[in-house]
C-alpha cells in the first residue's frame, strides 16, 4: 500500500519551521520583545499548547531528547500527549529526566534541577502580553512596549497592596528582561520567577492563539518588578514534600478524602522520583512500610 | 508672572479634509495665565485644543512650548516618546467625561498614583501619602482612596480626575468643558476649587467651555471662536462686559438670566 499522505519531520512542512525558526532568532536577538509570526493550527486545542508545540517542532531535531511537562508533573494528560504526538510525528527519543532532555517543553513550571547550557527550555504561554488587562488596546500596549512607558504594571501591584496589603499576584509575575522589555513568563508561579535570572538554558516562549513568540538568552538578566517597600517574594511552605521530604521546592496540595486530609508534595515529579531514589524518605512514604522499604532500596 | 511666554501659537490650521475645523489661530500663553476658549458647539474649540495638546496633528503651523530648561521646542518636532512624556509630565488634560479620562476599574489612590509610578516612583508608602494627600486637596474623603471612580458621583470623578491630572506639579493644563454635565452646586464647587489650586499652583490653563460663566470665574483672557476663526480675543472682562463683535454679543445676551 502506497502512503497517499505522510508527515513532514515534525509535523510542520519545512517553510513554516523556517518562518517560526526567524521569529525565534529574533526573539533570542531582543530579550523579552514578543514577536509576531504565522501560528499555524495544530491537530489539538488553543490553550493546550499549540505555541511551544510550534516552537519545539521547528527547533528539535532527529538526535534531541525530548521531555514534556504540565505543572511539573511528566505523567499528565497535556504532557503525555505532547510527548506521544513528537514520538509519533518525529520519532525522537523521550526521557522524563531532566538531566538527560535536550529540550523541556514546559507548561506552568520550571524545572527545580538547574538547567545546563546547551539546553532548551520552551513554555506554553496563553496570553503574552503582561499589560493585557490593564489596557485592553493592542495598538496602545505595543506603544508602550515601545516607548518603554511601564508605569501601569505599577499600577496593577499598587492595587494589590492596596486591597490584600501585600503584591497577591502569585503566577504570571510581571519581569523586566535586561533591563528594557517588560514580560509576562506565562503562568509559570512566582516561586521561579528567580530562577529565570542568568539562566543558563535557553528560554522560549510560544503563544499561538495570540501569534507571538518571545525568549530570554542564556545568561540574561530578568528582575521581578516590586516596589521598594514591598520587596519581591516567593512563596514559602511550612511543611515538606511527604514522599521525598525536599524542602525549599515548589508543592502541590493534594486533597486525600472529604474529612480535611492533604498532602503536600513536590510538583516537580522527576524531581522527586530522584530524590526518592537517592534514598530521601517524606512523611506519607514512613508512615507506609513496604512503600518506604522500596522507595529506600 | 515673567516675560516670557510658556505656550506661542502662530499661524496654526486644522482641515478636515476641505472642511475647517479651525484656521489661522494665533496666541501666547504666559505661565499661570488661564486662557478660555469659547464658542458655540462646532465652532472649533475642542479640535484647536486637541491638536493644541498634540492628541491630533494639525495642517499648519506651529505650536512652541517653554520646556523647564528654558528653551522652546516645536511640538510637532518633537518625538512620540517625548511628546508622551511632557503629557503626563508637565501637562494635564482634563476631559470633559472622567471615564475618558480615568482608570475606571483600579482605586482612586492608584489613579492619582500612575503617573507617579510612570515617572519612576517605586515606593508604595509615599506614592499613597502623595495620593491621600491630593484626595484631601480635591475634598474627596480619604477613606474612599480604595474605591473604584465607578463607586463615585460625577462631580467627585471629575474631582478625582484633576487630581490625577496634578499630581505631578504640571505647569500646563488643558480643560475640555471641566464642567460639562454637572449640576449647578456641583459645578460652583469644582469652580471654586480649580480657582483655588490654578492659585495656588500657577498653574497656566487652557480650557474650552461653551459656558460663559465658567470663563468669568476663571480665566483671565479670553478667544471667541466661530466657524473655525477666532472672532474676538481680550481681557475676560472686557469681553464679556463690552463685546465687540456681532456674534460676541449675541452669545453674551443669550447668557440666562434667573
Amino acid at each position: 500500500m502506497t502512503e497517499l499522505a505522510s508527515y513532514n519531520f515534525a509535523y510542520l512542512d519545512e517553510q513554516t519551521k523556517r518562518m517560526i525558526r526567524r521569529a525565534i532568532l529574533k526573539a533570542i536577538a531582543i530579550p523579552g520583545y514578543q514577536v509576531p509570526f504565522a501560528s499555524r493550527e495544530m491537530p489539538m486545542p488553543y490553550g493546550w499548547g499549540t505555541g511551544g508545540v510550534q516552537v519545539t517542532a521547528s527547533i528539535i531535531g532527529p538526535d534531541d531528547v525530548l521531555k514534556v511537562i504540565d505543572q511539573g508533573a511528566d505523567d499528565t494528560t497535556n504532557a503525555v500527549s505532547i510527548r506521544a504526538f513528537f514520538q509519533k510525528v518525529a520519532d525522537v527519543a523521550v526521557t522524563t529526566h531532566t538531566q538527560d532532555a535536550t529540550i523541556i517543553q514546559t507548561r506552568h513550571r520550571i524545572p527545580e534541577q538547574t538547567l545546563r547550557e546547551g539546553q532548551v527550555l520552551v513554555y506554553q504561554v496563553p496570553i503574552p502580553e503582561p499589560l493585557r488587562f490593564l489596557e485592553p488596546r493592542e495598538t496602545e500596549t505595543r506603544k508602550m512596549h515601545a516607548l518603554e512607558e511601564y508605569g501601569l504594571m505599577h499600577v496593577k501591584l499598587y492595587e494589590d497592596i492596596a486591597r490584600h496589603g501585600r503584591i497577591s499576584t502569585t503566577y504570571a509575575y510581571p519581569v523586566k528582561v535586561a533591563s528594557r522589555y517588560v514580560m509576562d513568563p506565562s503562568p509559570t508561579p512566582k516561586f521561579d520567577n528567580p530562577k529565570m535570572h542568568m539562566y543558563e538554558a535557553l528560554q522560549l516562549f510560544g503563544a499561538g492563539r495570540e501569534k507571538r513568540i518571545y525568549a530570554v538568552p542564556p545568561y540574561t538578566e530578568v528582575v521581578s518588578l516590586d516596589f521598594e517597600d514591598h520587596p519581591f517574594e516567593i512563596q514559602t511552605f511550612s511543611q515538606n514534600c511527604a514522599l521525598c521530604n525536599a524542602h525549599g521546592v515548589y508543592l502541590d496540595e493534594v486533597v486525600l478524602d472529604d474529612k480535611g486530609g492533604r498532602m503536600f508534595v513536590c510538583s516537580d515529579t522527576d524531581n522527586c522520583e530522584d530524590r526518592r531514589a537517592h534514598g530521601h524518605v517524606g512523611e506519607m512514604l514512613a508512615q507506609d512500610p513496604p512503600l518506604g522499604k522500596e522507595a529506600a532500596e | 508672572m515673567t516675560d516670557t511666554p510658556l505656550f506661542k501659537v502662530s499661524g496654526f490650521s486644522k482641515f478636515y479634509g476641505n472642511r475647517i475645523g479651525c484656521k489661522d489661530v494665533s496666541f501666547e500663553l504666559w505661565p499661570g495665565e488661564v486662557l478660555a476658549i469659547v464658542g458655540e458647539s462646532g465652532s472649533g474649540k475642542t479640535t484647536l485644543l486637541n491638536c493644541l495638546s498634540t492628541r491630533l496633528m494639525p495642517t499648519a503651523g506651529s505650536v512652541e512650548y517653554r520646556m523647564r530648561d528654558g528653551q522652546f521646542r516645536d511640538l510637532y518636532h518633537m518625538s512620540e516618546a517625548e511628546r508622551r512624556f511632557l503629557m503626563r509630565t508637565d501637562w494635564g488634560f482634563v476631559h470633559q467625561n472622567p471615564a475618558d479620562g480615568l482608570r475606571m476599574t483600579v482605586s482612586a489612590g492608584a489613579n492619582v498614583g500612575e503617573r507617579l509610578m510612570a515617572i519612576g516612583d517605586r515606593h508604595y508608602g509615599k506614592i499613597r501619602e502623595t495620593a491621600t494627600d491630593w484626595l484631601t486637596r480635591v475634598e474627596i474623603s480619604t477613606d474612599r482612596i480604595d474605591d473604584q471612580p465607578r463607586s463615585f458621583s460625577g462631580g467627585m470623578r471629575q474631582r478625582l480626575q484633576i487630581a490625577r491630572n496634578l499630581v505631578t506639579g504640571p505647569r500646563l493644563v488643558f480643560m475640555d468643558e471641566p464642567t460639562g454635565g454637572l449640576d449647578v452646586s456641583v459645578q460652583a464647587r469644582l469652580l471654586d476649587l480649580l480657582r483655588g489650586l490654578v492659585n495656588d499652583l500657577g498653574l497656566a490653563a487652557i480650557v474650552v467651555t461653551h459656558d460663559l460663566a465658567v470663563a468669568r470665574l476663571l480665566s483671565h483672557r479670553m478667544m471667541v471662536m466661530k466657524d473655525g476663526y477666532v472672532i474676538e480675543h481680550g481681557l475676560t472682562d472686557r469681553v464679556l462686559d463690552d463685546p465687540r463683535e456681532p456674534y460676541t454679543q449675541l452669545l453674551v445676551s443669550s447668557i440666562l438670566q434667573v
